[in-house]
């Protein structure tokens, strides 16, 4: 099976951003390293604008995941609400 | 971060159409092969530029925005950091050696990249990749900038960063880095982009900027930890970028596939090549250690490449050969390359050293099938001659191989008590090689590498010395002739890092830091 991940900036802009990515996908493991998380997870990912503004308390645009992403892996596909990550094998 | 996140008018996908395509138009009074002369030429065959879809869907407006918003970030903690003297509060001034290799290797392979990305984009007939590959050729001079910006506060302390643009065309070890872009900007648009948004930006810069740039902050360099997260954040788009290229060109035409798995297998070898500098300075170089090269390697590569090459088979794309030779190096790069520095210390632009026994022995724990046995007794060696007052200085030139420009250090695939060398006889010349990849690379392409500019080479033939220097007068010492023409001050900038002035200084410093004096 492959892996799909996510990596980010620890800080306070991406704390509920990470709770949200962390409760959208059960599946997921979180791997804490010096300044960042890689966020694991089997095969897809997805990212949901309304679970990070239901913990952010305002509206959020998805872009705004680039001024703390690091880095990422698989296939994109973003829409105003999502941003999946997946492998097709 | 108080940002606003306002309301749009055009969805998602709309906003990209109307920003890309939309403005776009078809010319009418010349021609398309006047005004898009490289496009044809690799044999590359695209029938529908309009296929383009940039995943993220990135208009020119959002990239001011939150590039702009990175900027303010990035500026506020180098600012802070330099106020705040923090320099000092990296965990040993060792550390500061990789920031040195960074600046001079690293930097100007940035501007490069800005340059290369303008360039092929102006070479392509579709909206779509002509502004991924405007906005990537923006990323790119930026992170020359904020990177010369960071460190040249380290510069105010440190030895050896005063000069990188001069020496990044010049100095040996240089030549690697700088032969790698060079050769990736010389190739047509499609194989820069396959060579770098692909091979260097998918599947390798994440062993670069991840693993190492938390290693910097894991040494307390915040400076170094903000402009490699910066950058990085950007190369997410640029990955992505590099997939979607391969995807596309792909799905446009059959015939396409060996010309693009053959550029895959060799720039996938030539950026592995050039990390040799960065699987040293993981495993080397940083005082405080995070991952090594060998797990960093099997993070990102193995497991993380291994996935995307089992995504791409569904078009035929299969892993590239040298993987294998890969597997067998990973024991042994960064050993090998430390060596090699140690020895060559006269003439580096950063110090080296022997590592303390506690980083000998979390070697021993991350290499048990190699460190203790094979590398373990040569450092050993080394420290104990360089107490007797032998520290040991090679003053002979490498032999460079002719693709990579690499000094022949590394060992046959399999056996690491024996060199490697490769050669082929070309129009009456015999050029050397490090590793069956290299040398295949070069039989494809002899008239390209026989023009590489070898350091070695172009010492002995003497166009390395300051201009007005006579080779045969009296006393010519052509190593210092040489440090000369590098601009590298020889006992200030070189040497091991035991008794240098960016120790004493660093131990001063921080001493003055923290006591009344």
């Amino acid at each position: 099976m492959s892996t799909v991940f996510i990596a980010l900036q620890t800080n306070e802009d991406t704390r509920p951003i990470i709770d949200a990515i962390l409760a959208d996908n059960p599946h997921a493991r979180l791997n804490e390293q010096p300044a960042m998380v890689k966020i694991d997870a089997e095969r897809t990912l997805t990212v949901r604008r309304s679970s990070i503004e239901s913990l952010l308390g305002r509206d959020f645009d998805l872009q705004e995941l680039h001024i703390n992403l690091i880095s990422l892996s698989g296939n994109i596909d973003e829409t105003d609400d999502e941003l999946t990550l997946s492998w097709n094998a | 971060m108080d940002m606003q996140a306002t309301k749009k008018k055009l969805g998602l996908k709309e906003r990209y159409q109307v920003m890309t395509r939309g403005l776009d138009w078809t010319p009418s009074y010349q021609k398309m092969e006047d005004i898009y002369p490289y496009v044809a030429y690799e044999g590359i065959k695209i029938h529908d530029w309009d296929k383009w879809e940039d995943p993220f869907r990135l208009t020119m407006d959002a990239y001011w925005k939150y590039q702009a918003e990175k900027e303010r970030k990035l500026y506020a903690i180098i600012d802070a950091y330099a106020q705040n003297n923090g320099h000092l509060s990296v965990t040993d001034a060792r550390y500061i050696n990789t920031v040195k290799l960074f600046l001079t290797g690293v930097s100007p392979l940035e501007y490069m990249a800005h340059r290369g990305f303008a360039h092929a984009g102006r070479q392509f007939p579709g909206a779509g990749p002509r502004v991924a590959c405007l906005m990537q050729s923006l990323d790119e001079i930026r992170h020359a900038q904020t990177q010369i910006h960071a460190l040249s506060n380290y510069n105010k302390h440190y030895n050896g960063l005063h000069e990188f643009r001069h020496m990044h065309d010049r100095v040996w070890y240089l030549s690697v880095p700088k032969s790698f872009f060079d050769d990736a900007v010389t190739a047509g648009p499609f194989e820069f982009m396959v060579a770098i948004g692909f091979s260097f930006e998918y599947v390798l810069t994440n062993l670069l900027f991840v693993p190492f740039v938390s290693g910097a902050a894991y040494n307390g360099d915040m400076s170094t930890m903000t402009f490699g997260f910066s950058a990085q954040s950007d190369e997410a788009r640029h990955m992505t970028l590099g997939l979607e290229v391969i995807k596309f060109i792909l799905e446009q035409d059959p015939a396409n596939l060996p010309i693009v798995q053959r550029w895959i297998d060799k720039w996938t070898w030539r950026g592995y090549r050039v990390l040799t500098l960065v699987a040293m300075m993981m495993d080397y170089m940083l005082p405080k250690r995070t991952m090594s090269w060998k797990e960093a390697w099997e993070v990102y590569f193995e497991e993380n490449g291994g996935a995307l090459f089992k995504d791409l088979a569904r078009y035929g794309i299969t892993m590239p050969k040298c993987a294998e030779t890969i597997a067998l190096e990973k024991d042994h790069l960064s050993h090998q390359a430390w060596g090699t520095f140690y020895n060559y210390g006269a003439a580096a632009a950063f110090h080296t050293w022997v590592p303390e026994k506690d980083e000998m022995d979390w070697l021993a724990a991350k290499y048990p099938e190699s460190f203790d046995k094979y590398y373990r007794p040569r450092l050993e060696y080394w420290r104990e001659q360089a107490a007797k007052g032998n520290r040991f200085y090679n003053k002979t030139l490498p032999m460079l191989c002719q693709t990579c420009q690499i000094p022949m250090l590394f060992t046959e695939p399999g056996d690491p008590t024996k060199i490697c060398y490769r050669e082929v006889d070309y129009k009456d010349n015999k050029y050397h090689f490090c590793s069956d990849h290299c040398k295949e690379i070069f039989e494809h392409e002899p008239e390209k590498y026989i023009q590489s500019w070898l350091p070695v080479h172009q010492i002995y033939q003497g166009n390395c010395f300051p201009e007005g220097t006579d080779p045969t007068g009296e006393g010519f010492d052509p190593l210092a002739a040489v440090l000369q023409y590098y601009h590298l001050e020889f006992g200030r900038d070189n040497l091991d890092f035991e008794g240098s002035e960016d120790q004493k200084n660093f131990d001063t410093w921080r001493g003055m830091a923290t006591k009344n004096v």
